[in-house]
């Protein structure tokens, strides 16, 4: 049975709600798709059952795992390469050069999902500055309880490692663990993993250096960006730097950021007296 | 964009040919390291080479060795793609001079990543 009208609506009003991301209409595939695992695990043959059921008696597990499988996303290494390359050649010297040698740079990975972006800049930063560990810490959460768990423990699989990490970088940087490849300790030592949800007010973190906001703002209506967009703001260090995805923007969006080109990338630096 | 694919299994042959020629290459198929060489040794120097490692007559270790004693097709590059997927046997390859590694099984996609990563993803294919 294909998912009912009112079952889409109530599963786009129940993410709405729980995340702010928007599902349009025309999105029943993605519903399906991503829901169908989870309606067979409940022992139930369709996707417009197991809606039915939680939507008559929802449970906190129930609705938790229906946003989860809507707002995870697939991610690789060294996605949209250019916002690392920007990183390594333009940003980490300006910052080592405005910040003192005792001051820790932080760098925060907004939706991190599995853990691909943060480690991908925890490797780079490891192979760009000596004692990286020590002048580094790395911010990474997501939404998603499952993800933040996947990011902490840093394991990935065969397929996954080979999507898109450099063979090098696999070998200096990760140790096999079974079937999987498990990062190395002291790359998993840089990052810190925790739930975050993006939509409402924000835990107490940062000051950021560098915050990866990619391909994030394209789910969420225009009042909901500028209110992500302002308690980023809130939370980075006035010189910082904001990397969104290559088709996201702050400009029509919020005028308190000064967009720069870094190389092949763009940047977004917080707009002084704004 | 030219591509040698040399594996002793046919199917893997027909496998990366196909995501190959699909991103544009032209490609061509060797059944082991000897026969990848002898295509190179016709003159048809290709950008890429995609080469499997337990092969009979001369595994793809050794064909990696051959050509990174060629000076002539020093502009060459390898990618490993084969099921041996230990740490160890990865630190090999890159050193006898591979650039890129890929472990069986794989998607498209990571064909793809990879040729992104070594720069040899042909114009027209990039999104």
């Amino acid at each position: 049975m294909t998912l009912t009208t009112t079952s889409f609506d109530w599963v786009r009003q129940l993410v709405h709600r729980e995340s702010a991301i928007v599902l349009q209409p025309g999105k029943e595939y993605l519903v399906e798709a991503r829901l169908l695992p989870i309606a067979r695990q409940a022992g139930l043959a369709d996707v417009s059952q197991f809606v039915e059921s939680v939507r008559s008696r929802p449970s906190p597990d129930d609705t938790r795992a229906i946003v989860e499988a809507l707002t995870t996303n697939e991610t690789s290494w060294f996605r949209d390469g250019d916002p690392f390359t920007a990183l390594t050649s333009t940003v980490l010297p300006a910052l080592l050069a405005a910040r003192g040698p005792n001051e820790r740079l932080q760098i925060w990975s907004a939706a991190c999902s599995s853990g691909q972006e943060a480690y991908t800049i925890g490797m780079l930063l490891e192979d760009a500055l000596p004692n990286a560990a020590s002048r580094v810490s790395i911010t990474a959460t997501d939404i998603s309880r499952e993800m933040v768990q996947r990011t902490r423990a840093g394991r990935f699989s065969q397929l996954e490692v080979n999507r898109g990490l450099p063979a090098p970088m696999l070998v200096r940087h990760f140790v096999r663990a079974g079937n999987e490849w498990e990062v190395a300790p002291q790359l998993r030592r840089m990052v810190t993993a925790s739930e975050c949800n993006l939509a409402a007010p924000l835990p107490r973190m940062g000051p950021f250096d560098v915050v990866y906001l990619r391909n994030v703002l394209i789910y969420f209506d225009l009042p909901t960006k500028q209110a992500i967009l302002r308690r980023v703001r809130d939370l980075m260090r006035p010189d910082g730097w904001l990397f969104l995805g290559a088709a996201e923007t702050t400009l029509g969006v919020d005028d308190s950021w000064e967009r720069v080109v870094v190389g092949r990338s763009s940047a977004y630096r917080p707009l002084k007296g704004k | 964009m030219r591509a040698l694919v040399i594996d002793d299994s046919r199917a893997m042959r027909r496998i990366v040919s196909g995501i190959l020629e699909g991103l544009g290459y032209e490609t061509r198929q060797a059944g082991h390291g000897r026969e990848g060489l002898d295509v190179l040794e016709t003159g048809w120097v290709p950008d890429l080479a995609c080469v499997d490692w337990n092969m009979p007559v001369m595994d793809g270790l050794q064909f990696v060795s051959a050509v990174r004693s060629n000076p002539a097709l020093r502009s060459m590059t390898i990618m490993m793609v084969t099921s041996e997927s230990e740490h160890t046997q990865i630190v090999r390859a890159l050193a006898a001079g591979a650039h890129e590694y890929v472990i069986k099984p794989f998607t498209a996609d990571a064909i793809r990543d990879k040729l992104a990563l070594l720069g040899l993803l042909p114009q027209e294919a990039v999104l």
